[in-house]
């Protein structure tokens, strides 16, 4: 009998066409093979350019699929949203290249264009036990489905077209197992957002993540996204879950999902891509989900988090080799040690984003905007995670709900996650965001982020400062 | 892609923990379609005010610092978003190897990719170093062939991944080295996905 393996080797195992160096040793490399990939318009040009000018030729294009998704407006009307030329040049490129190579893209005004990690699902094009790499560190996010997924830079895109492969190096193993039951108002993001709090923006560096426990199995597929699509902050260079029936009937009859037959044949294959019992994984991390509060960030680093009910650190309470840090960051952010949290007050509400824009994460912050207003002063916008997404919603009147609220009903894009559009922050104003990056510059230069759930940014968002949606739901609707 | 043997230059030290790409290119960086003219883009919001005066407190803007080469940085440089325009901005500002602890795992895939040389070293060596320099500056030497650092009175080894180092120290063509393994590729893929038909894109795949 052979070795117990984690779900992580089964995968990788699975698509090794060879190795190079000393076998296990510090040197080897891995010939991987990759199953899709999906580009945007803003790492994939250089790449393209490096085929065009050695003379290559994709090696399988409908391996691939283009989305423009990073760089265009979410003006309502389509045609009359802000481009730079730089931007308008992306876009072009990423068509003329799809023309070119044979390669499938959903442009600006494709009906089925959206984030790319919300688009790639939700056509039904990731499948438990492949690899997929992608010019974007959100790839993450296909974790969810019992995929290897992971971000690439431009070279490796070039690589990855050229010849299908990666020349790829065996992440350590690190499990995360969360059991028992998330209390109410408390969601997916809160849990991720602890996992990097407790263990550290680099806390998984160098590591495959597999998330397991009884709070996983109990959330559903589209909230098992956000937590595999975050692990990034934490250093995970992969994250992933075994996938169940969930992950199977989320996949079945999307547009390209495979037909019913072959879903068939490849059901009892997936049902076996779990660690096998005894797996030995190199780091070992347990929580309990009952404990997890609803969490905000207050720095500017994805672990500087709290309890949205604590108060912004003590810079001479925290541990010496954190202090330098905190202190950097509470000047960017304003904030002076001591004050409550749900004191903070802000200018701007943002639900948006690969983490926190799927028709769940809607749900949820319209169950607090029904019946209430966006608090004065405050501007509010909403950038469903896709096209398909935002049509969803307006068929089932979500859209009035944030529209009633005093909510911008945006297009699709990543838009306010990292600005390289037309949305961002001005110097000084601070947003409460459903996103993934609490960077210094992130959702505009000077700009101030506080991560949080799509339900806390509605709370905040009528509220006019930081709020625990516990209280708001407690309360109901006005 | 330029190789790395042996080199002496400026260090400057950027202690501080989980300086993301976000910062060592910033987004009105990223909007090009070729690699070129990022020299400029690199640390642009600590290099420049919100008028585009040059912040003369910032390490890199310093007279003793105009050629600087190495980067002695804090935990987990270079997390975050993916752009490889960090790496390139990076090599055309003139910075060829990067010192530290830990790195964010992309980035260090982009740097490999490019022949910058990034240095994983136990924290211990990377303070050790830091008390080497005088106010942040100092000079210092890489060999990369003896796996050697040298910056003041300090000299030291290094432990560096093999595959990492031969790429430095060759600055191979990575796709072409790959494309001789072709018909190994060929014959997996038609195996793989003859046991997997699910796998194959529906509608737009070749059977």
């Amino acid at each position: 009998m052979s070795a117990p393996k984690t779900l992580y080797d089964k995968i990788v195992d699975e698509h090794r066409i060879l190795s190079f160096g000393e076998s296990g040793g510090a040197g080897e490399r891995l010939l991987l093979y990759i199953d899709r990939t999906v580009l945007n318009e803003y790492t994939s040009p250089q790449a393209f350019s490096g085929l065009r000018e050695a003379g290559r030729t994709p090696w399988r294009p409908a391996a691939s699929l283009g989305v423009v998704d990073h760089v265009n407006s979410t003006n309502p009307d389509r045609n009359a949203g802000h481009l730079d030329d730089g931007a308008r040049r992306q876009i072009e490129y990423l068509g003329e290249n799809g023309r070119d190579f044979g390669i499938e893209i959903f442009d600006l005004f494709d009906p089925r264009q959206g984030i790319e990690h919300v688009v790639m699902p939700e056509q039904g094009l990731v499948l438990p036990g492949m690899v997929i790499a992608a010019g974007d560190s959100h790839s993450t996010t296909y974790g969810a489905f019992g995929v290897v997924g992971f971000g690439i830079g431009t070279s490796d895109i070039e690589h990855l077209l050229a010849t299908q492969t990666l020349v790829y190096r065996r992440l350590r193993t690190m499990r995360i197992a969360i059991d028992g039951m998330l209390a109410p108002g408390v969601t997916a993001k809160d849990l991720i957002m602890e996992v990097i709090r407790r263990i550290g923006a680099d806390g998984a560096a160098g590591h495959a993540v597999e998330f397991a426990g009884t709070a996983i199995e109990a959330l559903g597929v589209e909230a098992r996204m956000t937590i595999c699509n975050m692990a990034v902050e934490c250093g995970a260079r992969v994250a992933l879950m075994a996938p169940d029936d969930k992950v199977i009937d989320y996949i079945a009859g999307r547009p390209r999902a495979p037909s019913a037959a072959l879903l068939a044949q490849a059901r009892s294959e997936w049902q076996a891509l779990r660690s096998d019992p005894g797996a030995r994984f190199d780091k070992d991390v347990r929580l309990d989900a009952g404990e997890i509060p609803p969490m905000v960030s207050w720095g500017t680093s994805p672990d500087q988090s709290l309890a949205i009910t604590g108060v912004v650190p003590d810079p001479d309470e925290l541990p010496l080799e954190r202090r330098a840090d905190a202190v950097r960051a509470m000047a960017y952010m304003d904030l002076a040690p001591h004050t409550p949290l749900q004191d903070i007050a802000i200018d701007r509400a943002f639900i948006g984003s690969c983490t926190n824009a799927r028709l769940s994460d809607l749900r949820d912050a319209a169950r607090i905007l029904k019946g209430r207003k966006v608090a004065p002063g405050v501007r509010a916008m909403i950038s469903p995670g896709s096209s398909g997404v935002r049509r969803a919603a307006e068929e089932e009147g979500i859209d009035r709900i944030f529209i009633e609220a005093g909510f911008e009903w945006r297009r699709s894009g990543c838009s306010l996650c990292l600005a390289m559009n037309d949305d961002s922050l001005a110097p000084g104003e601070r947003c409460a965001s459903s996103t993934n990056r609490n960077f210094e510059g992130r959702q505009g230069i000077g700009g101030r982020t506080h991560l949080m759930s799509p339900a806390m940014v509605a709370a905040a968002a009528v509220t006019g400062r930081l709020a625990d949606v516990r209280t708001l739901a407690a309360e109901g609707a006005a | 892609m330029e190789r790395f043997l042996r080199l002496s230059g400026r260090v400057a030290a950027m202690p501080a923990a989980n300086i993301d790409t976000d910062v060592i290119m910033p987004k009105a960086f990223l909007k090009g379609i070729d690699r070129s003219g990022l020299a400029i883009g690199l640390f642009h919001d600590l290099r420049f005010d919100e008028n585009g005066a040059v912040r003369g407190d910032f390490i890199l803007n310093r007279d003793d610092m105009a050629t600087t080469r190495f980067l002695l940085v804090g935990p987990n440089f270079g997390c975050g978003s993916s752009r490889e325009h960090a790496v390139w901005g990076m090599l055309q500002y003139g910075i060829r190897g990067i010192i530290g602890s830990s790195y964010g795992a992309i980035f260090a895939d982009n740097a490999a990719n490019n022949g910058l040389l990034l240095l994983s070293l136990p924290p211990e060596q990377v303070a050790a170093l830091v008390g080497e320099l005088d106010d942040r500056a100092g000079d210092m030497t890489v060999d990369l062939e003896a796996q050697r650092i040298e910056a003041g009175g300090y000299a030291g080894d290094f432990d560096i991944d093999p595959a990492a180092r031969r790429a430095l120290m060759l600055g191979l063509d990575r796709i072409g080295e790959t494309l001789t393994h072709a018909e190994q590729i060929r014959a997996f893929e038609k195996s793989y996905l003859g046991r997997k038909p699910w796998l194959m894109n529906a509608g737009s795949d070749e059977p």
